[in-house]
């Protein structure tokens, strides 16, 4: 064990989470609910205590700032190929570590209130450890294939928290298919992963980072290659075009899983995985700017997607989607720390956006409509506040919000560096409006106008604590703008060679685009409610909300280009092409069975005659031969 | 004096009275029927044994057909309690109606 006193203390925070799994699964509470939420929620908070301290000690103690390597030896030995057990801490996965442990601390303490009276509790609390305690792998692991148990572990996390009302066969199928879409990138991600070791036979993501530039030459096809694997699986975990298609689907988890899972952590395992592979993608320029198109693609298709949707989680869904492309575009121009800097202030705001829509969504007894909604804000005060917080942080009011400087940083990275161009900052821009207009939406019609439905009452502090904090972070985050990104900096490298321009104007311009979104949600809503009735009445529009709220009908297609085909291959090849030889020959046995049966009369003179008839021939045959 | 009759002739006889045999056992339905032709063949073949030690003057074709004619009456008594059975499980002696055991 080398790296220093908190080593020790390191390889805690992955196994408690861990470990309180194993004593859920393995039967501890089974009859108290109590111990279950000391157990489900303790070890989580055991780690959130030890990863912030560990944060303190990293940050102050160590000036060098140098990176923790922790190892354990290998967990198997194959040829040259000898993984090993280790973890690794540097200023990016510490990031992580921090988001997992302290805003998955806050969405466990929600759900131990929220979750209450599902009967499921013990099974909720041991997926949600597991899972916390694979995340943990997957940011802490110091080679691929540890990273790849990681990441293995959420989906499958993932899979079963969808399915977790698994009762209704629609949540089944929902999860089913976040599994095999994933599984997609996945497949990609491990093969890239193979590549990557037979050019370099380690998996040790620092000695690959190290190495690679030294082999190969910037747009050597096989760094191509290993790039695009490794960004086909983050694409796919991440929700991005083209393998989105699951996660509004993914909504059909509890809510707490969705904020998890499905806004803060898993989704965007791909833009920790991109940069923390970051010295491979600078390799192959060509897939650098895919992330970027692909981010900005994304963002726009998901943001319009989600201002016509009518279920109030989708909106969010779409809007993570949304929000994943912009770290994207980051990745993509090479500002790899604006990124994660988003990364973490998104994990805050749409948690936050997720529980308070969950607490809305629990007190109309599981209505998700929209349009069923209405008026909420005299009797869910708590929830509004901390909505509307959210809100503004995700459609980045100036000043404030830590979603304002954090997207500002990525717009700002978008127009300066050199991989950037004004495209890809248009494309931020216009997705900023969207932003803003989508969710202002959803605060209008759940929030203002006439109340439709008496709201029963939930609440206590388990629930209202965790939103008020997550509301504080929402803002307090983007206020570390400065140490954070600098603190990112020692491991990530700033955006080399970007043209200076300056921050103020493009920054201004950006403000003035989200607040002109708000604006316009609120004249809509407010002021000309009758001309959005009559687009909603109108064949024109009408169009393209269908399209708009089907995701741009990607289901559609991907329905047609690949479920239908698989199936109907499937129904045609039911009884196996292959085992129609062997088949043909059992046929042959049976067809000369059924002719010999025909010998078989079971009448004697039948018998006696073929008898007769042999002994015949053989007379005849010592007749004729000699 | 003793007339010889061409032992070629007495073996045509033997196949002569083999064939009405074999012809009855494969043409009559009735099982007593049957069985009396199973004697004339096994008579046939005691014909054509005689022959056969006459023509190379030795007594063995005698010897067999002592044997011959033992065997017959085990033959027949077993032949008898089988008709027997079969006719009290069938109520009848149509060799065509016990066809049980057809494929």
């Amino acid at each position: 064990m080398k790296g220093g006193p908190w080593a020790g203390l390191l390889m805690f925070i992955p196994a408690l989470p861990l470990l309180g799994f194993l004593l859920l699964a393995l039967g501890v509470g089974r009859r108290s609910r109590w111990l279950v939420t000391a157990v489900g929620v303790g070890s989580v908070a055991l780690s959130a205590l030890l990863a912030t301290e560990l944060g303190l000690l990293f940050g102050y103690l160590n000036p060098a700032r140098a990176n923790v390597d922790v190892d354990w030896g290998s967990w198997l030995s194959v040829g040259d190929f000898r993984p090993t057990f280790g973890l690794y801490l540097d200023a990016l996965s510490l990031a992580m570590v921090l988001v997992i442990t302290v805003i998955g601390l806050l969405i466990l303490v929600y759900s131990s209130r929220y979750m209450a009276e599902d009967p499921g509790y013990r099974r909720f609390f041991a997926y949600m450890n597991l899972f916390v305690g694979s995340m943990l792998v997957l940011v802490l692991a110091d080679n691929l294939l540890a990273l790849y148990l990681g990441w293995e572990g959420v989906g499958l996390c993932s899979y079963l928290l969808i399915g977790f009302w698994y009762q209704d066969p629609a949540n089944s199928r929902a999860a089913i298919k976040a599994f095999l879409v994933t599984r997609v990138g996945d497949a990609a991600l491990a093969v890239g992963i193979a590549l990557l070791f037979t050019q370099f036979h380690t998996l040790q993501i620092s000695e690959l980072l190290r190495r690679a530039p030294e082999v190969w030459p910037v747009g050597a096809p096989l760094a191509v290659a290993a790039a695009a694997l490794l960004l086909a699986g983050a694409v796919a975990k991440s929700a991005q075009l083209p393998l989105q298609t699951w996660l509004p689907d993914a909504m059909a988890g509890p809510t707490p899983v969705s904020a998890l899972i499905h806004a803060a952590t898993m989704v965007t395992a791909g833009v920790y995985l991109i940069a923390r592979m970051h010295a491979l993608f600078l390799l192959a320029p060509t897939v650098l700017a895919l992330v970027a198109v692909i981010g900005a693609v994304t963002l726009l298709l998901a943001g319009c997607a989600a201002l016509v949707q009518r279920d109030l989680k989708r909106v969010l869904a779409y809007s993570t989607m949304s929000q994943v492309g912009y770290m994207f575009v980051a990745l993509g121009v090479g500002a790899w720390g604006a990124a994660i800097f988003h990364l973490v202030t998104h994990a805050c705001f749409k948690s936050l956006l997720f529980l308070a829509a969950g607490v809305v969504i629990a007190s109309l007894g599981e209505e998700r409509d929209l349009f069923r909604m209405g008026g909420l804000r005299r009797s869910l005060p708590v929830a509004f506040g901390t909505f509307v917080v959210g809100g503004l942080s995700l459609a980045a009011f100036p000043l404030i919000t830590a979603g304002y400087f954090s997207k500002d940083l990525i717009l700002y990275s978008a127009w300066t560096s050199p991989q950037g161009s004004v495209w890809l900052w248009g494309a931020g821009v216009v997705g900023a409006l969207l932003t803003s207009l989508y969710i202002f939406r959803v605060i209008f019609l759940v929030f203002f106008g006439a109340q439709k439905r008496q709201p029963e009452r939930v609440g206590g502090l388990a629930l209202e604590v965790p939103l008020l904090i997550l509301a504080a972070l929402a803002v307090a985050a983007g206020w570390a703008k400065g140490p954070l990104t600098a603190w990112l900096a020692t491991a990530l490298p700033p955006v080399a060679g970007a043209t200076p321009a300056s921050e103020m104007g493009l920054s201004a311009i950006a403000t003035v685009v989200s607040l002109a979104g708000m604006a316009l949600a609120a004249l809509l809503y407010f002021r000309l409610p009758a001309r959005v009735a009559l687009w909603a009445q109108s064949s024109g529009p009408e169009v393209v909300r269908r399209l708009w709220r089907a995701g741009w009908g990607f289901d559609w297609l991907y329905d047609r280009v690949f479920v239908r085909p698989v199936v109907w291959l499937a129904r045609v090849n039911r009884g196996d092409v292959f085992d129609d030889g062997f088949r043909a020959a059992a046929e042959a046995v049976e067809l000369a069975s059924r002719i010999l049966r025909r010998t078989q009369t079971g009448r004697l003179r039948w018998y006696a005659a073929g008898v007769a008839l042999g002994a015949i021939l053989l007379v005849a045959l010592m007749v004729v031969r000699p | 004096m003793t007339a010889t009759v061409s032992p070629v002739l007495v073996l045509a006889l033997a196949a002569a009275i083999f064939a009405v045999g074999l012809v009855g056992v494969l043409v009559r339905r009735n099982l007593f029927f049957v069985l009396m032709s199973l004697e004339i063949m096994l008579n046939a073949a005691g014909v054509a044994f005689v022959a056969a030690g006459a023509m190379r003057s030795q007594p063995d074709g005698q010897v067999m057909f002592l044997f011959i004619v033992t065997m017959a009456a085990a033959e027949v008594a077993l032949g008898l309690a089988l008709v027997l059975q079969l006719y009290r499980q069938l109520h009848t002696l149509d060799s065509d109606a016990a066809g049980e055991m057809k494929g």
